[in-house]
């Protein structure tokens, strides 16, 4: 019995770091780049690692970084973090409808490496997702933010202009592989990614939203939207 | 290091990891009613879809280069290609229009 456990928990692990293997390719440009820019901004190498070991969390990072340069004051820079990075906070709640229920500590543990990134593929998931599963799939993420971001301080300015371009379509790349097999199979899913991308169009570029802010409103919009229609809809009877 | 700088980095920590772990401590073995229980398993696609537009479109000045990546993504992940073939397939496409 024991053994059969261990080779569960390990065999979960690893399915989460495989699917790790194409958020940690990238988050490469992008922490490369992080590295390099909190250099130029004026971070000592530790500072700029610590930053990601203990904030990981790309955009607001960047914001953090330009922020210094224009001598903002560290509470607005904190507290701007903050308002970017409440999106989680839904992201999180959505996790946690499909989390099993693992040790509260654990949770508390893998909840630490919640980013958009990690959050949609583990929410794609076939199945539910256990703490070993992102323990497995965070371990990736993270080591690439965090390695790719120190390299990037010490090295930056010799990663060649046109693979960084080419790589920063990536994260987007894995986002369209994460939503297209389940678009082919719901046609829910095309409503909800379909609303969300024209609300958060609109929000951004017609209002300008702050962009984690976007994300959210555009989100919940959709996804009240079309839980709202598709249940309307089922008691009235109609087929799917 | 700096100290001021190391404080701003740990409170940056703060309150970004408060949103990711609040939901999950606070609605551990709590079941929420189905109509919040529905929106929340909605919420994963609606947030791709936020997620990719219009941010792929606005990656490069020359938007012919989103449109690419999203294309081939979209054509490799719809004949069912895995994840990291879908990335790596996007990111071959657009290595190679940047050499032309």
């Amino acid at each position: 019995m024991e053994t059969v456990l261990t080779a569960k928990k390990s065999s979960s692990f690893r399915q989460g770091a495989q699917a790790g293997v194409s958020i940690a390719i990238g988050y490469m440009p992008i922490a490369l780049a992080f590295g390099f820019l909190a250099k130029t901004t004026g971070l000592s190498l530790w500072e700029a690692v610590l930053m990601s070991v203990i904030v990981f969390a790309g955009a607001s990072q960047y914001i953090a970084l330009n922020l210094l340069s224009l001598g903002t004051g560290a509470f607005e820079i904190v507290l701007t973090t903050f308002i970017l990075n409440i999106r989680h906070f839904l992201m999180s709640a959505s996790l946690n409808e499909k989390a099993e229920l693992d040790a509260l500590w654990k949770k508390a543990l893998y909840a630490f490496g919640i980013t958009d990134e990690t959050f949609s593929v583990a929410a794609t998931k076939e199945g539910t997702v256990n703490a070993s599963y992102m323990f497995g799939l965070i371990a990736l993420s993270y080591g690439s933010w965090v390695v790719n971001s120190g390299i990037g301080y010490l090295v930056g300015s010799k990663v060649p202009e046109n693979l960084k371009e080419s790589m920063s379509v990536a994260l987007y790349a894995m986002f369209v592989g994460l939503l297209v097999p389940s678009l082919k199979k719901q046609r829910k899913v095309i409503w909800l990614a379909g609303l969300a991308a024209i609300f958060n169009s609109i929000s951004l570029l017609v209002f300008h939203v702050p962009k984690g802010w976007a994300i959210v409103i555009a989100t919940l919009l959709a996804s009240v939207a079309v839980q709202y229609f598709s249940r309307e809809s089922e008691e009235n009877g109609d087929a799917q | 290091m700096r100290s001021e700088i190391v404080w701003m980095i740990v409170a940056m920590g703060l309150v970004t990891y408060i949103p990711r772990m609040l939901p999950l401590a606070v609605f551990h073995r709590v079941k929420l009613p189905p109509f919040f229980q529905g929106v929340l398993k909605n919420v994963p696609y609606a947030t791709l879809g936020a997620l990719i537009v219009p941010g792929i479109f606005l990656i490069h000045e020359d938007r012919l280069f989103g449109v690419l990546g999203f294309v081939s993504a979209f054509i490799a992940a719809w004949l069912g290609a895995n994840v990291i073939v879908v990335v790596l397939a996007s990111v071959l496409v657009l290595s190679l229009y940047a050499m032309i």
